[in-house]
């Protein structure tokens, strides 16, 4: 009897949402890439209405965001050179942070992130990005070839090397880049779905079922943890982001 | 005909059920890697916090890129646990 209240809800309540407004196309997930991208841009704008010297409430909060993505983003990775790049970082990373934060706000509980079709973008614009500038920075014919042959390495490697480099660079890099965000944040509401559903078939099948704490619990640590992912996923898209334009601006190798 | 209608019915459900077997099998195998790998570089960025505490930032940008480089495996062999499963 229980076991029968544990089922999964068709999984096609997760892959097709109903149209809202009566626009098709126009789902929660929209919605919410809506509301996120309007939240962060009133932030911003509220944040930057009246500079003041000595910044207080809002504005100190976006002061301490502009710096931290300046100061662990930007210069851990590409260096005072990337410093022009900040506003693009910033809303980024703003952007994600804010759409993945929606997987635990009370009556929202969706990351607008858990669809491909919003990293996916993202991931494109960033490949375009980096491509882009390496072709800007160093012209596309040594930047192919610094890509696809670094220099240090035994002529014969490269019948090995210069394959896995261009797949790993041209072909798995945006791929990786938006899996990453869409798994993990797709994972974490599937996991909490999973407790959300175990702690209330266990409270509604039966009174003494609620004295066995174990899936309530498991909810609050995930809860919690998801709360950590949200935040780590959006810094780990946006650092990666960095790492790979940074990359093509000064080749390493 | 009849007969090999139920038959089709038969294997396919049998079809289901080693799909799911599989997307279970799957994704546990792939994260066998992934949780090894992760191991090694958490621990050996603690190992390289404990010994030089002023780097730690330095060491935990990294780490976390060392972390979502490994991760990735793990996460395709989530969204195939997801396809086999749910398609």
């Amino acid at each position: 009897m229980i076991l029968s209240a544990l089922e999964f809800p068709p999984i096609e309540e997760l892959l097709e949402w109903k149209d809202m407004f009566g626009i098709p196309g126009f789902n929660k997930i929209a919605l919410l890439c809506v509301v996120s991208a309007l939240i962060v841009a009133t932030f911003f704008l509220l944040a930057g209405r009246r500079g003041q010297l000595v910044p207080r409430g809002i504005q100190n909060i976006a002061e301490s965001t502009v710096e931290f993505v300046e100061n662990s983003i930007i210069m851990q990775t590409m260096g005072t050179d990337g410093l022009s790049w900040l506003p693009f970082f910033l809303t980024m990373f703003t952007f994600l942070l804010v759409a993945n934060l929606f997987e635990i706000i009370p009556f929202i509980q969706f990351p607008a992130t858990a669809r491909m079709a919003i990293p996916l973008p993202l991931a494109l614009v960033v490949y375009i990005a980096f491509i882009v500038t390496g072709v800007k920075r160093q012209g596309a014919g040594k930047y192919l070839k610094t890509t696809l042959f670094p220099p240090g390495v035994p002529w014969g490697f490269y019948f090995l090397l210069t394959p896995i480099e261009f797949i790993s660079t041209f072909i798995m890099r945006p791929f990786s880049l938006a899996v990453r965000l869409f798994a993990n944040m797709l994972a974490g509401h599937l996991l909490l779905v999973t407790f959300a559903l175990l702690t209330a078939a266990l409270f509604t099948k039966s009174v003494l079922a609620v004295i066995l704490p174990l899936p309530f619990a498991m909810l609050m640590a995930v809860t919690v943890f998801e709360l950590l992912v949200a935040v780590l996923q959006a810094f780990i898209f946006t650092i990666l982001a960095a790492v790979y334009i940074g990359e093509s601006m000064k080749p390493q190798h | 005909m009849r007969n090999l209608f139920e038959l089709a019915l038969v294997f396919g459900q049998q079809e289901k059920g080693l799909s799911a077997l599989g997307a279970g099998i799957g994704y546990g195998a792939a994260a066998i890697g992934p949780g090894i790998g992760i191991g090694y570089v958490v621990g050996n960025a603690i190992t390289a916090m404990a010994r030089q505490p002023e780097v730690a930032g330095m060491v935990r940008t990294t780490m976390f890129l060392g972390i979502a480089f490994t991760e990735a495996l793990a996460l395709i062999g989530f969204v195939v646990f997801i396809l086999l499963k749910f398609t």
